[in-house]
């Protein structure tokens, strides 16, 4: 049993303490939710701290089941933290979120059937007390040529960018989307993601949850990794890239002294099995002119981008696997 | 005003349902054509004093209004299962307002299925002073208010996949204990079942509206009684399901 510690690699900016001008926007206060499954409980979210300030783009980057999902729950309004205070400029999340300050895309839900895509978006625009215009908002997620559409009639990337625009129209001060883009494909990701832009740009806060790093690195101001209900790292993209932009080396090399092959430079772990050999890379670059420097032998060269959930493994060592236990 | 807008919302969709229409509007309407048309010119329908035509349009707007309030629990359940309900807890619409637009929506229909079922009633010949349609129809709406409670509580506490059968059968058996289909006989086992039931006052309240007597206090206890708890039990799932104090 390890004691409960920080893990060695936790990368934290100075950004996220909640003081100042950060706790008028959205605060976390050591947030922890867990739930009873017929499994046991499962903590979801660990005292997690965050603020973000009013303008900001935030992305929550985390493989499945790190506790995205819960989190932005609490900020909602939609579950109650069983420990620590959520708030959103200053008021509660449901005081927020009756306010019309908050607009979200959840991570599951289909559209209501018997209605048409301009019907719905109105709707949701009467229930807002200064929302955008109707059409505005259409062109602007690409559904104005499908506005007189029944929702049942919509395929998945077309259902997306309605809950997006239902998301927008009350053109709240806050953004909440929870994996965004999952059914989208890449033409619709990129048109989505233009739209984002244009929104940033109007000066909203806004915090996504994703788990790919490329959408977290181009359209987020900072990255907040979440792995097992914790904040495990948070600051700017490049930051975080350095953190979890880890590559997998793989090449055959008969007789390879592991220990010497972990101390070339870019390397950060070395595996073997058999005559096999797996280098997890900071650099992948510098590591493999070093790696055929010293063994012009090697063969089966193979590079690639280590999956998240791999990086977060490196991340967060096996101190997390005996904390679970 | 956002309220409003959601009722109006609520109601156009409703009113595009089709298998709801069918259920609640046209059913009863179909039967009443079915069973009172041939007996039209029955006026003593065994021996409770009413022709058949008023007897069947009273118990077919029983029945339809009923499927009306009920109803709810389809619209709801059918909501819950895409996630729309959670979706409109992150929109400023109040609990208090979404509520009150279910119950007004089921309100609104079931209005439309009592008087669709008095202009049916009126095609087979039934005439009364407009005192009567009055009074008859306020009791009915009065005893409504259980089912209200019931439609809500059916869509927080019922999946979208058992809510379609659960409404059915349900109805039906109330319908059959509650001497929809024929009058009770005083003093018989249903008769005694019936009448601590809310939807055997609904049916006494078309005949009370028709010149019957009116509702004894027993009936005024049994609607307190089951509108208490009823609304308990909906208040209960409707907190389970969304989490909220």
């Amino acid at each position: 049993m390890v004691p409960l510690t920080e893990p060695g690699t936790r990368a934290r900016s100075p950004a996220s303490a909640p003081d100042g001008a950060a706790a008028s926007g959205v605060l976390l206060d050591r947030v922890s939710k867990s739930f009873t499954t017929p499994q046991g409980p499962v903590h979801a979210v660990r005292d997690v701290e965050l603020a973000i300030a009013p303008g900001q783009t935030v992305a929550l980057l985390g493989p499945n089941g790190a506790g995205k999902s819960t989190t932005i729950e609490m900020l909602l309004g939609l579950t109650e933290p069983d420990r620590g205070r959520a708030s959103v400029f200053g008021r509660s999340p449901s005081d927020a979120v009756g306010a019309g300050l908050i607009g979200a895309m959840l991570q599951t839900g289909a559209l209501i059937r018997e209605v048409g895509v301009r019907e719905l978006v109105e709707t949701v625009a009467a229930l807002y007390p200064a929302p955008l215009d109707v059409d505005e908002v259409l062109e602007l997620t690409g559904l104005q040529e499908i506005a007189g559409y029944r929702t049942t009639k919509l395929s998945g990337g077309q259902t997306q960018r309605v809950r997006f625009a239902i998301a927008l129209v009350g053109d709240p001060a806050l953004l909440i989307l929870d994996e965004p883009t999952v059914a989208m494909d890449v033409e619709g990701r990129h048109a989505f993601w233009a739209s984002m832009r244009e929104i940033a740009a109007r000066g909203k806060t806004i915090l996504f949850a994703t788990h790919y790093l490329e959408e977290a690195d181009e359209f987020a101001d900072r990255i907040v990794l979440m792995a097992r209900g914790r904040v495990v790292a948070d600051g700017p993209p490049t930051e975080i890239k350095a953190v979890v932009g880890l590559r997998t080396l793989r090449a055959t090399l008969p007789g390879a002294d592991l220990d010497a092959l972990r101390r070339l430079p870019g390397v950060a772990r070395a595996e073997g099995r058999g005559d096999a050999v797996t280098l997890t890379c900071e650099d992948s670059d510098a590591a493999i002119r070093a790696l055929l420097a010293a063994h012009p032998g090697a063969r089966d060269i193979e590079i690639s981008g280590a999956g998240l959930e791999q990086a977060f493994l490196h991340l967060t060592g096996d101190e997390a696997e005996e904390e679970d236990r | 005003m956002s309220a409003l807008a959601y009722a109006r919302f609520e109601l156009r969709r409703t009113l595009r349902n089709g298998r709801f229409l069918s259920f609640a509007l046209g059913f009863p309407l179909v039967l009443f054509f079915l069973i009172a048309g041939p007996q039209r010119d029955e006026h003593d329908l065994s021996g409770s004093g009413l022709s058949a035509p008023v007897f069947y349009m009273v118990s077919m707007a029983a029945w339809g209004t009923m499927m009306s309030m009920l109803s709810t629990g389809a619209r709801i359940a059918g909501e819950r299962a895409v996630g729309w309900n959670r979706q409109l807890r992150i929109t400023p619409l109040s609990a208090r307002s979404y509520l009150a637009t279910k119950v007004a929506t089921a309100y609104a229909m079931a209005l439309l299925a009592m008087l669709s079922l008095y202009v049916a009633g009126a095609i087979l010949g039934v005439r009364l002073e407009a005192g009567r349609w009055i009074l008859m129809s306020l009791l009915i709406l009065v005893g409504l208010v259980p089912f209200a409670a019931l439609g809500v509580l059916l869509g927080h506490a019922v999946s979208v996949d058992s809510v379609g059968p659960a409404m059915g059968g349900g109805v039906g058996i109330l319908a059959f204990v509650s001497g929809f289909w024929f009058p009770l006989d005083q003093g018989s086992f249903l008769y005694d079942l019936g009448r601590q039931l809310p939807s055997y006052w609904l049916v006494q309240a078309g005949h009370v509206g028709l010149g019957g007597d009116g509702w004894p206090t027993h009936a005024w206890i049994v609607l307190v009684a089951w509108t208490v708890v009823l609304t308990a039990l909906a208040a209960r799932a409707y907190r389970r399901d969304t989490g909220r104090q």
